[in-house]
């Protein structure tokens, strides 16, 4: 692992093949992201990991790292560009922390928290977007859905089931799911799947289970999410080895 | 309930014999996903459950891939539309020709709502993105295919023809017919050219007898070893300086290039695909090129095959120009018969090549490279993470040429007539000739062909546009220039263009033009990325808001906040440019935008009073407190 | 009274569609209070009962979002009497629970409450002059009017309440670091 680049000053060393956000974090340098998961092929979609590569804006989740690149992550000026990206999905859908059951461990809410976004700042789109909750065990909620695709690439890469797609386009993008009723019970759906696991919101939510943790000790109360992602991450690598 | 969406055993029976008869042409590849949804489409009407049931059975493809790509497209209906189909171009130019009042009095004459269907299935009626009629505007499809110059008497006789179902096929012909209104040309419109001159040519370029036993060699393995012939031709194209003519202005010869020196991994080729996706408001260069010059573009296709070593290829054609696939198919039949397409071409052992045709389905972001790939692949049209790029990594992720129709011809006449001939036309670094689409305020709107440098006043002089205010080259997402800057000049050192060239007169509000541009962005946001997905929809927003009164300096200063977001943030060109021409509006015309901020304080995007509408109703209330009073506003 | 002493800001609060419990964990910054009542005295406000602001008023703190002409009413008196507007609790930043109502059509709803449901003597949707109507959709307060600061949270803590306060009062942008900033 000769090969380096700078990171806000630091030197970040890689493999050939890394990406920038593989490289930074093993490193110990968090970058928000949300449509990125250190198991899944990268999606590029959601745009809060852009960095800029020797002046230029680029997503860190898809970009490979080169020797000398010049990357600047933790910066004002990308802050506040990946807040506003942040705000754009607060609006875009309906975002109502106080009711959700993933408050406290969602992390658009805790990239919201870690960028310091105090309000959505745009008009909101109040988007009507009826919940599913036809399965036995699961509660499928799009109210809260942002398009980030990870149930898609779980369920497609790891359960080889492929009971979630996007349909629609521009701001008419929407999850739907593989049945023709369009009914998550009428697919083969299971709570053990992996794509039950991985939503970062509160779309893909088990029953009976809501509200388990007090507030207070829930994951992102306990620690802000550019410590928890890196724990995370070490020990899925830690695994993995 | 609609008289086509009652589902009875029969119209299931249907839609499966379709959709066997339509797998069974496509060999049962899901890769022809598009194509296949697009002609169960036709023969059916629409894409029904029952259809995507038989889909899913036979090709054993999840229903969500099929669903995810009908969802995508906006020609694709998974609901039941009228038999008869009418969608109004929605272009700046249409506005500015009356489209706008047109369809209204289609709509009321048939008593339907735009984006509605009739209730007894008969008619729907919508609004589209740029058909490419400007020149002969306003236009609509009715089931796809295209009638222009749309007046009150044609829209009240086409009333009549849907009253009375009269087929299509019974319509005047006149209302179908499309001029081609070339107003000038140069030698891509006017040199003489025989279909089969070009391959003769380049064959021609064969240094010696011995070489081009190995050059053939290189055509039929894929193998990019050869030094003869298509290093001679690779050569002649690069000597030529060609510039794709999409827009992006890439040297043609080095594209070329890296897709022949692309490594093949085992069982892996090369494609030359045809950019045929004219999806730019205001562009139609392509259609007319498609229809007066086809074979010079299937030609420059197989000349590009020559050069890199490819067997298939595809021309891309957007599915607004759904009704010129017949005589395109017509024409790669015929250069079949002529032993120019297919095997052994123009007598060459070894030489094979074929081009296929695929319809897009209305889908802008599909011009772009990548996500015309994907399209082609039989997927949503999503701009792929770049690098790598599709001349190393294209359809099926193998390396691929894709070029503008206009980049081939000029390749089939370079091919004939040598890469010093045509670097002589034009400028140093714009060589040749570009073909303008001139539509709006002028007398002749038409195709225009030029060479390079030729200066905005120049056009607007032929066209005969004297009172012009500004003019919008390359479309949406190029550039809008004022009175100031025409004597600027087309070409890659200074306007680069892909085309279009719409002209407005001082009779135009410049705020109204950026803001059917504004939609025209939102409406083709792919909505892969957040910035471009959100950030055209807030866009779009914010100019409605200026548009209704309610804006303020500070919806203004939202407005540049954003675009720096889209610039910046975006995945690809169609989140880049959205704000082009807001920023080119604002810089050249901001007393337009001040009318609009009639606001001195923040104000609502909404109308206060009409948000009390639905109680005042629902109590019998009209009292002074059921409303917001003005003077409070 | 001190002549030399600073004049105390004048700060306003209410509480539009809300619940009031934004004003419960206001006053949660217990005796801090007394702190903040060095700096500022209360104008209109649950607190005083005063029931206008007045017209050289510098903070207005607001509660709940937007769901009828009232609320907008009280919410543009705010906003024209005072220098600086705060946002305070879910509600008036995105709606809040209110706004769960937004995804159906109005008249849906009266119907649902007033004619659909048992238990609702005459079954008439009420017309008094006297009550505000309700809007179509219910709107966060910053899409009517210019708002200057957020407090986010359902509600705020009082801590929150306190640094952001406290941080306007010495004339720092205020900032809710990890702990204080939460959206429930």
């Amino acid at each position: 692992m000769s090969q380096t680049f700078t990171l806000d000053g630091l030197s970040i060393p890689f493999t050939d093949g890394e990406t920038i956000i593989q490289a930074a974090t093993r490193a110990g340098v968090f970058i928000p992201h949300l449509c990125y998961h250190p198991e899944f092929k990268p999606h590029g979609s959601c745009k809060l990991c852009t960095v800029k590569v020797n002046g230029r804006h680029t997503a860190s989740c898809t970009l490979r790292a080169a020797a000398g690149m010049v990357v600047e992550n933790n910066t004002e000026e990308l802050n506040a560009e990946r807040r506003a990206l942040t705000q754009m999905l607060f609006v875009e859908g309906n975002h109502f922390c106080p009711s959700c059951e993933k408050s406290g461990h969602c992390q658009l809410q805790a990239t919201a928290y870690h960028l310091g976004m105090m309000s959505p700042h745009y008009d909101h789109f109040f988007p009507d977007r009826p919940v599913d909750a036809s399965h036995p065990e699961v509660l499928l909620d799009f109210n809260r859905c942002i398009l980030c695709s990870l149930c898609v690439r779980a369920s497609r890469d790891v359960d080889g089931k492929n009971v979630f797609a996007l349909s629609g386009r521009g701001i008419r993008t929407q999850l739907i799911v593989n049945a023709k009723s369009g009914r998550l019970a009428d697919t083969d759906f299971t709570v053990d799947d992996k794509a039950a696991q991985i939503c970062p919101v509160g779309v893909i939510l088990k029953k009976r289970r809501g509200f388990a943790v007090p507030i207070g000790e829930r994951p992102y109360d306990r620690a802000p999410l550019s410590e928890t992602a890196l724990a995370e991450t070490a020990a899925a690598g830690e695994e993995g080895v | 309930m609609l008289s086509n969406e009652k589902k009875s055993p029969a119209t299931a029976a249907v839609a499966q014999s379709t959709v066997d008869r339509v797998l069974t042409r496509y060999a049962h590849d899901p890769s022809y996903m598009v194509q296949i949804l697009r002609e169960v489409q036709e023969a059916c009407g629409w894409i029904s459950p029952e259809a995507i049931d038989r889909l899913q059975a036979v090709l054993g493809v999840p229903r969500t891939k099929i669903e995810g790509v009908a969802g995508f497209y906006s020609f694709f209906h998974t609901r039941p539309v009228g038999r008869y189909r009418l969608l109004f171009s929605d272009n700046i130019t249409d506005r500015m020709q009356g489209s706008a009042a047109l369809l209204e009095r289609l709509c009321s004459a048939l008593w339907i709502e735009p984006g509605k269907v009739s209730e007894d299935g008969l008619v729907s009626v919508d609004r589209t993105s740029c058909t490419g009629l400007c020149d002969q505007g306003p236009g609509l499809l009715v089931n796809l295919r295209a009638i222009g110059r749309l007046t009150v008497e044609r829209i009240d006789r086409i009333v009549e023809l849907v009253r009375d179902e009269v087929p299509l096929a019974d319509w005047p012909a006149e209302f179908f017919a499309i001029e081609g209104n070339i107003r000038r040309t140069d030698v891509l419109l006017a040199t003489p050219f025989a279909p089969g001159d070009a391959l003769r040519a380049a064959q021609a370029r064969v240094p010696s007898d011995g070489l081009a036993a190995a050059n053939l060699r290189s055509w039929r393995e894929g193998l990019p070893t050869g030094l003869g012939g298509p290093a001679a031709m690779l050569d002649e194209i690069k000597r030529a300086n060609l510039r794709g003519r999409g827009g992006a202005g890439f040297m043609t010869g080095l594209k070329w290039e890296a897709c022949r020196n692309a490594p093949l991994k085992a069982g892996q080729q090369r494609f030359v695909v045809c950019n045929a996706d004219e999806g730019e408001p205001g562009t139609f260069k392509d259609r007319v090129l498609l229809s007066r010059r086809a074979d010079l573009v299937f030609e420059g296709m197989t000349v590009a095959a020559y050069a890199i070593g490819a067997r298939r290829g595809f021309l891309y054609l957007r599915g607004e120009y759904r009704y010129l696939l017949d005589d395109l198919n017509a024409v790669l039949e015929r250069r079949r018969r002529d032993g120019l397409l297919g095997s052994d071409i123009a007598g060459m052992p070894g030489a094979d090549f074929e081009i296929e045709i695929h319809v897009g389905a209305g889908a802008y972001v599909c011009g772009e490279e990548s996500a015309l790939i994907e399209s082609l692949e039989g997927k949503r049209g999503t701009p792929r993470n770049r690098p790598p790029f599709p001349v190393t990594n294209g359809y099926l992720d193998q390396p691929t040429v894709v070029n503008n129709v206009e980049t081939f011809a000029a390749a089939a006449l370079i091919a004939v007539h040598g890469g010093d001939w045509y670097a002589a036309i034009g400028t140093r670094h714009s060589a040749g000739t570009k073909l303008l689409s001139v539509a709006g305020d002028c007398a002749r709107p038409g195709i225009y062909e030029y060479p390079f440098g030729v200066s905005i006043r120049q056009v607007l002089a032929d066209c005969g546009a004297a009172d012009a205010q500004a003019v919008q080259v390359s479309g949406p997402s190029g550039v809008c220039l004022g009175a100031a800057e025409f004597d600027r000049c087309i070409g890659f050192e200074d306007i680069p263009t892909a085309g279009a060239f719409t002209v407005f007169d001082h009779s135009r509000d410049m705020f109204e033009v950026a803001r059917n541009y504004v939609h025209f962005f939102q409406h083709e946001s792919c909505g892969f990325c957040t910035p471009c997905r959100v950030g055209t929809s807030l866009l779009k927003n914010l100019m409605d808001k200026l548009h209704q009164g309610c804006g303020s300096p500070y919806d203004f200063a939202e407005i540049e906040k954003l675009n720096q977001l889209l610039q910046t943030m975006s995945h690809c060109g169609l989140g880049h440019t959205a704000c082009n021409p807001v920023l080119d509006t604002i810089a050249r015309f901001r007393p337009a935008y001040e009318r609009r901020m009639r606001q001195q304080e923040f104000a609502p995007a909404f109308d206060l009073d009409r948000a009390l509408a639905a109680a005042r109703q629902m109590t019998g209330r009209d009292d002074a407190g059921a409303h917001f009073l003005d003077q409070e506003a | 009274m001190n002549p030399t002493a600073p004049r105390k800001l004048k700060v306003a609060t209410t509480s539009l569609a809300g619940c009031f419990g934004c004003h419960m964990s206001f006053l949660d910054i217990d005796e801090r209070l007394f702190a903040l009542l060095e700096h500022i005295e209360f104008d209109r406000s649950p607190l005083t009962d005063i029931k206008t602001v007045s017209p050289d008023c510098d903070i207005g703190i607001v509660e709940g979002g937007l769901c009828n002409a009232e609320n907008v009413h009280v919410l543009r008196e705010f906003r024209k009497q005072c220098k600086v507007l705060i946002a305070i609790g879910a509600c008036a930043i995105n709606g809040g629970l209110p706004a769960q109502r937004n995804h159906l059509p109005l008249p849906v709803i009266l119907e649902e409450v007033y004619h659909t449901s048992p238990g609702l003597a005459n079954g008439l949707i009420p017309n008094d002059p006297e009550l505000p109507l309700p809007l179509n959709q219910v709107h966060p307060i910053h899409e009517v009017v210019k708002v200057d600061y957020c407090i986010p949270g359902c509600p705020p803590s009082g801590d929150a309440i306190w640094k952001v306060l406290s941080d306007l009062l010495a004339g720092r942008e205020p900032e809710l670091g990890h702990g204080l900033l939460h959206y429930d």
